[in-house]
């Protein structure tokens, strides 16, 4: 990032040849001073993502401790399994009304209100916090709030009278997966809304005087100023939103008790759960992983080629 | 945070016609201001209601899921349920256990994500390019996507279930924060270090009493950032804790959401009571350090 200023002088070159001698020193302290970052960052995600792998290609299960038993090699039967299983299939679909749902939402709220808390405003310390308190609560506290207002008799139903749906929201096989959608872009937005504000420092304020100047509206400046500017920021958005969603296990474990009604909000880590640790299929369940992530890597390289720096 | 506005200026006129065009943009001006603050005052109402309504709901004697309910009745309140969900699931004791998880994180990300993070922006070794390059990969991985190969590692292997160890292990080290100490360090300036170093201080030194005290706002971003990930988490302790002693609050909660509350006279006000429990401690640490939560310190960090 900085360049330093080259010699000149000789009392720079007296340092700079102190500087070398030095050097190895330095060399030396700054691999002892990241070694511990490395020791985790191998052992948290270089070696269990080798160990899915490895896994995934195995009939991997647990057994008693202690007991030796045989995991033989089976090839891509874990996979095809996965690909034939109605539940792994429908948790993806279900994955997938998630992202729909959750991205455009997140997207669109979150820059709205960062444009329109980016400005000298009254009350904006109290706007800026009471975004991210969502944010930095726990999903199982606050689902505990979500349960009581969606429920059967619940706030929610109380005030839509007879509009209110049947059967109700978390336990309706249609509304569920679409209210943890919303559920989600509630509880991440404020964190959305902070970086969408860093971006619009950026965006040159030129581009804002001169849409003016060319006498363009609010919406026009919007969208033709303000949308661009923070593209990169956007791309950043779409990514994190599409991590999350890939993520989500607490929501459906929690407000539809375990992904139902009849698997009708199950996600693939929720599967993973019930497959890999309440069954024991491991070897399967690291099969459902590795085709997560793959279809994570997926999204985002389509999301980078649309959205991405040029 | 740089308090940058959209608003256009009136530029240079003359006085009888920038009088005039001020009264004629006023108007929308003012008009647009409104509807900045209304969008946001909804907002705002959306965040915070679910909060005031926890708080309400766990104070309840009978719950009311009518409107009438949203508002506190003083003949309707009591600390029953705060009663109710200590003695299924007791409080004081996972709240122990959410602050060693979250402490052990916390000392984890501040004694070695300082160092990594001072090594990656002021020292030189090799192989500095490849270990910054898996540090943004890292953010890409769902860590939930390897909860079968870390629970096979941590239970299986190292017999590390229902112990703080094998909850903190997968956390260490919070990769964001180390990113945003990285991003701190390198806005240093070099000379800084150059003249210590001329001096013969040692890097551990130069760390610890030039770098650190600078980066004062860095790390208290990082702390927030790193405290509500283990205080928050779920499904990790989850998976490692099945001895309830040493649930954190998040599980023990969770736990009784999904199995116990059937049993107690008002499911939803304990539940409720136990959520306000989990939350507050997050909330306070954030309200006292939220100056610090801002998108320039955060933003620096994200953008790599």
């Amino acid at each position: 990032m900085t360049v330093t200023a080259p010699a000149a002088d000789p009392q720079t070159n007296e340092r700079s040849r102190r500087g070398s001698r030095h050097k190895a020193g330095r060399q030396r302290i700054g691999a002892l001073f990241i070694a511990p970052y490395v020791i985790f960052l191998v052992a948290i995600f270089a070696y269990p993502v080798g160990l899915a792998v490895y896994m995934s290609f195995h009939d991997y299960f647990f057994a008693a401790p202690g007991a030796i038993v045989e995991r033989p090699f089976i090839g891509i039967d874990n996979y095809i399994r996965a690909f034939e299983s109605p539940a792994v299939r429908q948790s993806f679909g279900n994955v997938a009304i998630f992202l729909v749902l959750n991205v455009p939402l997140t997207v669109v709220l979150s820059l709205v209100l960062a444009t329109a808390l980016n400005a000298a405003i009254p009350f904006r310390t109290f706007f800026r916090v009471s975004y991210y308190v969502p944010y930095i609560t726990a999903s199982v506290a606050v689902v505990g709030v979500w349960l009581f207002l969606f429920s059967g008799g619940g706030l929610v139903n109380n005030l839509l009278g007879p509009l209110a749906p049947q059967p109700s929201w978390f336990v309706n096989s249609t509304l569920a997966m679409p209210l943890i959608a919303i559920y989600v872009t509630w509880k991440q937005l404020g964190f959305f809304v902070l970086l969408y504000l860093a971006a619009l420092q950026n965006v040159p304020k030129e581009l804002y005087e001169a849409a003016s100047m060319d006498g363009a509206g609010r919406l026009r400046t919007f969208m033709s100023v303000t949308v661009p500017g923070v593209r990169s920021a956007t791309f950043l958005v779409t990514l994190l939103a599409t991590i999350t969603g890939a993520n989500l296990f607490t929501e459906p474990y929690l407000l539809t008790g375990g992904g139902g009604p009849n698997g009708a909000s199950a996600s693939p880590v929720l599967v993973m759960y019930q497959e890999g640790i309440q069954q024991g299929n491991a070897g399967y369940a690291a099969a459902i992983g590795i085709l997560l992530i793959v279809a994570v890597l997926m999204l985002a390289g389509i999301q980078r080629l649309v959205l991405g720096r040029k | 945070m740089s308090r940058a506005t959209v608003e256009e200026t009136p530029t240079v006129q003359s006085s009888e016609e920038g009088q005039r065009s001020s009264t004629q943009s006023r108007s929308p001006r003012r008009k647009s201001q409104w509807v900045r603050l209304g969008l946001l005052t909804a907002g705002a109402l959306a965040f915070l209601f679910p909060f005031y309504y926890m708080l309400v709901g766990s104070l309840q004697e009978d719950p009311n899921p009518s409107l009438s309910g949203a508002f506190p009745n003083p003949s309707n309140v009591t600390l029953d349920n705060y009663q109710a969900i200590n003695s299924s699931i007791s409080l004081a004791r996972s709240l122990v256990n959410s602050g060693i998880f979250t402490g052990g994180v916390l000392l984890g990300t501040l004694v070695f994500g300082l160092l990594a993070g001072y090594a990656l922006a002021v020292l030189h070794w090799r192989g500095r390019g490849a270990v910054f390059a898996a540090l943004v990969l890292v953010q890409i991985i769902p860590f939930q996507l390897l909860m079968i190969p870390l629970y096979v590692m941590i239970v299986r292997t190292y017999g590390l279930a229902d112990s703080y160890l094998g909850m903190i292990f997968p956390f260490a080290i919070n990769s964001v924060a180390v990113l945003i100490f990285r991003q701190f360090f390198l806005a240093l300036p070099k000379d800084l270090f150059e003249a210590a170093r001329i001096d013969g201080a040692s890097e551990l030194k130069i760390l610890w009493r030039i770098a650190i005290p600078l980066a004062k706002p860095a790390i208290l971003t990082a702390v927030i950032l790193t405290f509500i990930g283990p205080w928050n988490e779920f499904l990790w302790p989850f998976l490692v804790t099945k001895d309830q002693d040493l649930q954190p609050l998040a599980v023990s909660l969770a736990n009784y959401i999904s199995n116990l509350a059937g049993r107690a006279a008002n499911p939803f006000g304990a539940i409720l009571a136990g959520a306000c429990v989990l939350a507050a401690p997050a909330v306070a640490v954030f309200l006292a350090f939220q100056r610090h939560f801002t998108s320039s310190d955060l933003g620096s960090g994200v953008k790599g």
